[in-house]
């Protein structure tokens, strides 16, 4: 027996007075540490997948939604942009390097994009077994999605049409699994990669002539408007649901197709790297100034948009606080009246030979008990919360999140809950070292 | 040894106690008699250091404790005396072998076949591991005196011990303190206004 001990059976002893201030306390610093915890992961997730990205070219429409679509492939594209415009931009000076994108179809949900080699170096994304794509219908699958699809090598992918699993499947051209990579921790462990001529041949197979599909799109398709082959490639991506599905049904419209190899050829998106960092300020403006295309800055956008989050976070942050000094108040009430109730305890353990300050450092024990245990179950708690939003994540955008690190401003939570705990014990302890033995004694 | 000499004692300049000389030596008990109100409880608080005295000297073991201060007197209580209450008060998150283990861990004193050698002759052996609010008055009184003499003190104040029980447990209960003192070698001193008492002492003093 010693007095850290009597502070544990004298809280296990009355778990009533204490659970309200242990709850509050866990509802608090779980907030708080939950939002700590998806702020930080979110911003990793998202940090790790700019890297070597320092713009991204597609049609006009909102530079937010062109980033999330190209950069985290989780929004719909903003539309189309022709190979030659494109090629304009790559042959800028101030151009270090680009990547061309395609996309618009997905696997079960994950999607395809068509892309070049390179992009697989821009996420440090290896092969783990079988080998690249290479000739058309070649696909390379995200350690995630063979591992959740279960799906290996020389398996064969019926692809559907649009962003989600509900699309129009590609019966006739089924993709076939040549590699799978390793896990990356970034944006291609959840997609499906094959070569750019993959997707314009898979959507070539179609023609249509419901022009008003263009109409849901961004006013500078309208250039693209004729007939060509690859037009409706363009389409497919824009509209996001299953509206499209009529114009499968016409039939193929395959003579014009060689006529068209090159030059009307569409790509969704582009990732530039420049060649100088300074650029990042003029070439955008140029770009969203004098040409029909839009230039977004993920960085840019990326740190616009936690801003918008930010105010709802700080709100919920400066809540949690709140909660947890409504919880040192709960316990310093509960301390009061526990030191109250048992005072002819206290008194015993003093004739027993106890000092006052053995008195008050137990009553601060039992205040440090609850507050560090209200820490480690609200880390929990937290713990518990990332999990649960990272299954709402997976569900509805394919990410996840996972985390088994303690971050440096959780250790600054558990300093918090060390301060609350020896605040709200300051009194009681201070109570019980002035106490009068003998009068409490006499009183009986 | 035992000596108190002068010893005067007031609440607030308002009620004044001036208590007669105490002197009694090694294995000797006494019995101090007096009606309510003339200061009893406070005597024995003063014996047990939980009260300093105004005046006067307080000699215990050759030690006088009215030159030692709050934290000196609270070990020195702790090593030498132990104290048996009117009615009996434990740490009632604790069971009762808990209870005179924290006894033991305050004087620094750990020793287990002790415990089980009180409760054993107190006859609550059984008992040990009863929360202390789970016992009957006769094993409650028993246990508290089993954390009044767990640590071997040289001196057991005992304050009004017997006021509450019937002619037969007062006979019990006293001779079981004064069994337990000589057995333990410690020295009794018992506060009361009761009476049936004085039979069982060879000294007396009346307040």
């Amino acid at each position: 027996m010693n007095i850290f001990k009597l502070s544990i059976k004298n809280i296990i002893s009355k778990p009533l007075n204490s659970i309200l201030s242990l709850a509050l306390l866990i509802l608090g610093i779980g907030i708080i540490s939950l939002l700590l915890q998806l702020n930080s992961l979110i911003k990793t997730q998202m940090d790790n997948n700019l890297k070597g990205i320092d713009m991204v070219v597609g049609a006009k429409g909102s530079p937010l939604q062109l980033i999330l679509s190209a950069v985290y492939h989780i929004d719909s594209p903003t539309g189309n942009i022709s190979v030659e415009d494109a090629e304009e931009i790559k042959n800028n000076r101030m151009v270090g390097s680009s990547i061309d994108l395609l996309y618009g179809d997905n696997y079960k949900g994950y999607r395809i994009v068509g892309t070049e080699d390179k992009f697989l170096d821009l996420y440090n994304a290896k092969i783990k077994d079988g080998k690249k794509w290479n000739a058309p219908f070649e696909v390379v699958v995200g350690a995630k999605i063979y591992s959740k699809l279960n799906i290996n090598l020389n398996d064969e992918l019926i692809s559907s049409h649009g962003l989600r699993e509900t699309g129009e499947a590609h019966v006739n051209q089924p993709f076939k699994v040549v590699g799978l990579l390793e896990p990356s921790n970034s944006v291609v462990d959840q997609l499906i990669i094959t070569s750019p001529q993959s997707i314009w041949d898979l959507h070539e197979e179609h023609d249509h002539d419901d022009e008003n599909q263009e109409e849901h799109d961004n006013e500078d398709h309208d250039e693209h408007e004729h007939d060509h082959d690859d037009e409706d490639h363009d389409e497919h991506e824009n509209d996001h649901d299953d509206e499209d599905h009529d114009e499968h049904e016409h039939d193929h419209d395959d003579e014009d197709h060689d006529e068209h190899e090159h030059g009307d050829k569409e790509i969704t998106a582009m990732l530039i790297k420049f060649k100088s960092p300074m650029n990042i300020i003029q070439f955008p403006r140029q770009i969203n100034e004098n040409t029909n295309l839009q230039a977004a800055v993920p960085s840019y956008e990326i740190s616009r948009l936690f801003k918008l989050f930010g105010f709802g976070i700080e709100t919920l942050t400066y809540l949690a606080y709140l909660i947890i000094l409504v919880s040192g108040f709960s316990l310093f009430i509960n301390l009061f009246n526990s030191m109250r109730e048992r005072k002819y305890e206290m008194a015993l353990i003093r004739t027993l030979g106890a000092s006052r300050s053995q008195l008050s450092v137990m009553v601060i024990f039992e205040s440090l008990i609850l507050t560090i245990s209200g820490f480690l179950l609200g880390l929990l708690v937290s713990r518990l919360g990332v999990m649960f939003v990272s299954s709402l994540m997976e569900e509805s955008l394919n990410y996840s999140l996972s985390s088994l690190y303690i971050l440096n401003e959780e250790f600054w939570l558990l300093g918090l809950s060390i301060l609350i705990g020896l605040i709200s014990s300051l009194i009681p302890a201070i109570q019980v070292y002035k106490m009068n033995i003998s009068e409490i004694l006499a009183d009986e | 040894m035992i000596k108190t000499r002068d010893i005067k004692f007031d609440y607030d300049n308002q009620v004044f106690f001036e208590f007669p000389d105490i002197e009694i030596k090694n294995r000797e008990n006494l019995l101090i008699i007096g009606n309510s109100g003339i200061g009893k409880t406070t005597l024995l608080h003063l014996l047990a250091g939980l009260l300093e005295s105004k005046s006067g000297s307080i000699e215990l073991f050759g030690k006088e404790i009215s030159n030692l201060n709050s934290y000196q007197l609270d070990t020195f209580r702790g090593e030498n005396i132990g104290i048996v209450f009117q009615r009996s008060h434990f740490v009632n998150s604790l069971t009762v072998k808990e209870n005179l283990e924290l006894a033991q861990f305050i004087a620094n004193k750990k020793d287990n076949n002790r415990i089980n050698t009180i409760l054993k002759s107190l006859g609550i052996l059984d008992k040990s591991d009863k929360n202390t609010n789970q016992l009957s008055q006769g094993e409650k009184q028993r246990a508290s005196i089993a954390l009044a003499i767990v640590n071997s003190p040289k001196l057991i104040l005992a304050d009004e011990p017997t006021s509450s029980l019937d002619d037969e447990n007062c006979d019990r209960v006293i001779k079981l303190l004064k069994k337990q003192a000589s057995e333990f070698n410690a020295q009794l001193i018992v506060i009361t206004h009761d009476n049936r008492l004085k039979k069982h002492f060879k000294k007396s003093i009346k307040l």
